[in-house]
């Protein structure tokens, strides 16, 4: 973990109340798709986990929903506004589980990790081993199409509403596909359909509301199968599937 | 022409920093090297900050409460944001004394080599008595800091900290059995927390910390339903520092103990509020969640200081602001309380 000040190249909205912020300075911490930086806002006590999206040396993106007032306040900070962010939290995806063709499965706004694991399986898997479902709510709300097709995966998308892609949710996707391994960040319910219905192991990303978000409050512990607990800051917030207790 | 007050020159410009301060304070026969105390729950054992800073810059620290058995503590969510602040309702979540003892501890003197404050809590008078025991003869542990905020399972759930006959009766029986000098950690739930100060002094408490958190809750606007699972949770961070240093003032014109003040502390400005309050050391809690290096910052503008006539000023004038504070009140604690300066 580093304390950083980074710097706004920008932020801009990239679909109905999804916006992506570009950001400039050390991101020597992140080593893994799936961890997460926790920022500091003018204003609030508590910072705002949000997971990196793409990354390169000097540079990360976060795609972030407005949803409270610390997301809506994100919105309109203007480009060259300096942040002082936490960053390399948490864990991160295992690369070395997915087998050779895996699918990657988002929700809303748990797409974002996806892109930089997708990003990342591609130097060790030819794109089209690797499937890529999206979940959206109506066709309004869907970001990143382009990126994930530019990336040369078999991008599939579900929408609620049936105004794109499959009607229905990523599960009536991903009930017909053949994989070796899944990867999943999303909300609760889609995890338990997921949970439901995979027919292989998988990794699962979690949020929970944290105190620190670099594991010294306990606040964000998860029970596991196996009676143990873990920090979803710390320990995960990727589990995998075996370990997960489901209550 | 230049006036040297306390290791600062002090000149037509402003005063500046000569010497470096010696802010070491004694807390009941250790001297820390400096008043800060990562307050417990906020720093775990340590682990976490060691690859942050060294840790052995800091006074001490009070390592997360620990009981008799291992607790996983109360479902998620356990965290709620206040306006300048927080509330957590963690639930006690620990390994328990046994691994605290064999395993926390063994490691933690890898890294942190000063005595450590060991927080210990329980739901039975009984159950605080044998966590202390367990944890007696351990040479890493320099005082127990006794969390009375706990219900006590035998009275109807009401807090220890709340009655002061029970606050006495957890005081005597810690006491004791305890090696080492015995803080009680006093709960701000209470009408009239001198009170319970007194009742932990007349048990033989050593010294005195306060306060825990401020019983609260939250609840979100799109459910309708409290954020925190367990509705209330402990309300902490800089909004309640006021309330902290009322406290610590009431509780210091009351007994005759040290007290470690905490509270909404997260900067040195508030460290020297606090003992001119009336502390002889500072508890830094959830300041330490939202900023990994506050204590660190903390004792770095402690010791360099640089230009803030503010903190200086309050620090050359403490013991004159004691004796206007205390003018109507009981004899302040002799010998446990003392901010220096080298020559
Ligand atoms: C590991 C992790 C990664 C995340 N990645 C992303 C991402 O890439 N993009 C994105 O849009 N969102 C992400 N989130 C969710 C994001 O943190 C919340 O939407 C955000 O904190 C809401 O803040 P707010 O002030 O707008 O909402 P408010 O409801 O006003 O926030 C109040 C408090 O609750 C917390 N909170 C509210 N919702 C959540 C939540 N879902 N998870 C955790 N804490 C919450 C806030 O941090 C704050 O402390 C992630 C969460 C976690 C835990
Ligand atoms: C997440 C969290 C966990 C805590 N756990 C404990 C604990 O285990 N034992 C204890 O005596 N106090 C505990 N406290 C209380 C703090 O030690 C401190 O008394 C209180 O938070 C006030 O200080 P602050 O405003 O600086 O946070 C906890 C506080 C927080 C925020
Ligand atoms: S958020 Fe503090 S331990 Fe995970």
């Amino acid at each position: 973990m580093k304390e950083e000040i980074f710097k706004i190249n920008s932020n801009v909205l990239i679909a109905e109340n999804t916006y992506e912020m570009e950001l400039l300075g050390d991101t020597s911490e992140i080593v893994r798709p799936g961890q997460f930086v926790n920022i500091k806002l003018d204003g609030f006590f508590l910072r705002r986990p949000i997971s990196v999206c793409d990354t390169e040396e000097g540079r990360m993106t976060l795609i972030y929903k407005a949803v409270g007032e610390g997301t809506e306040l994100m919105t309109k900070l203007a480009p060259g506004t300096r942040l002082n962010i936490l960053t390399g939290l948490g864990n991160g995806f295992d690369l070395s589980l997915s087998g050779d063709h895996p699918v990657l499965i988002g929700g809303g706004a748990g797409i974002p990790p996806m892109y930089s694991l997708c990003k990342a399986l591609i130097s060790v898997l030819s794109p089209e081993n690797i499937k890529v479902v999206l979940g959206f709510n109506t066709e309004e709300e869907i970001f990143y199409l382009r990126e994930f097709q530019d990336l040369g995966v078999d991008v599939r998308v579900a929408t609620a509403d049936g105004s794109y892609g499959t009607k229905g949710f990523v599960t009536d996707v991903l009930k017909d596909l053949d994989y070796t391994f899944f990867y999943t960040c999303g909300p609760m319910p889609m995890f338990r359909a997921i949970e439901a219905i995979a027919k292989t192991s998988g990794q699962y990303s979690f949020e929970e509301r944290m105190g620190c978000g670099f594991g010294a409050c306990m606040g964000c512990s998860m029970m596991m199968a196996d009676g143990s607990y873990k920090r979803v800051c710390k320990e995960g917030p990727v589990f995998r599937r075996e370990e997960i207790l489901w209550k | 022409m230049e006036i040297v007050k306390g290791g600062m020159v002090c000149g037509p410009e402003g005063c500046v920093l000569k010497t470096e301060p010696d802010t070491s304070v004694d807390l009941l026969g250790i001297e820390l090297d400096n008043p800060v105390i990562p307050a417990s729950g906020t720093f775990g054992f340590g682990k976490e900050f060691k690859d942050l800073y060294d840790i052995n810059i800091l006074g001490t620290f009070s390592f997360k409460g620990t009981t008799l058995e291992p607790r996983f503590g109360n479902p998620t969510p356990r965290i709620a944001e206040t306006p300048n602040g927080m509330i957590n309702a963690v639930g006690l979540q620990n390994p328990g004394v046994i691994a605290v003892r064999d395993r926390e501890l063994p490691e933690m003197k890898e890294f942190f080599h000063k005595p450590v404050m060991a927080n210990v809590s329980g739901f039975a008078v009984d159950e605080y008595q044998k966590t202390v025991e367990l944890l007696c003869g351990q040479d890493q542990i320099g005082w127990f800091e006794v969390n009375i905020s706990c219900p006590n399972v035998h009275g109807g759930g009401m807090a220890f900290g709340t009655d002061p006959a029970m606050a006495q009766k957890v005081t005597e029986a810690v006491k004791k059995v305890a090696d080492k000098p015995v803080i009680m950690k006093l709960s701000p739930n209470v009408t009239d927390i001198t009170e319970i100060a007194k009742a932990c002094e007349a048990g033989g408490a050593d010294g005195l910390s306060l306060i825990n958190t401020l019983l609260g809750m939250r609840i979100d606007l799109k459910t309708k339903k409290p954020v925190i699972a367990n509705t209330m949770g402990g309300f902490s961070g800089s909004a309640i520092l006021p309330v902290a240093l009322r406290m610590v003032y009431q509780v210091y014109n009351t007994v005759n103990l040290p007290i470690i003040g905490m509270g909404g502390v997260s900067s040195a400005k508030d460290v020297i509020e606090m003992m001119l309050a009336g502390a002889t050391a500072v508890g830094v809690g959830a300041a330490n969640l939202t900023d990994p290096f506050a204590s660190k910052k903390i004792i770095g503008f402690m010791a360099t200081g640089r230009q803030n006539m503010c903190v200086f000023q309050a620090l050359l004038d403490r013991s004159d602001s004691s004796e206007r504070f205390t003018e109507s009140s009981a004899v302040r604690a002799t010998g446990s309380v003392s901010l220096r300066w080298a020559s």
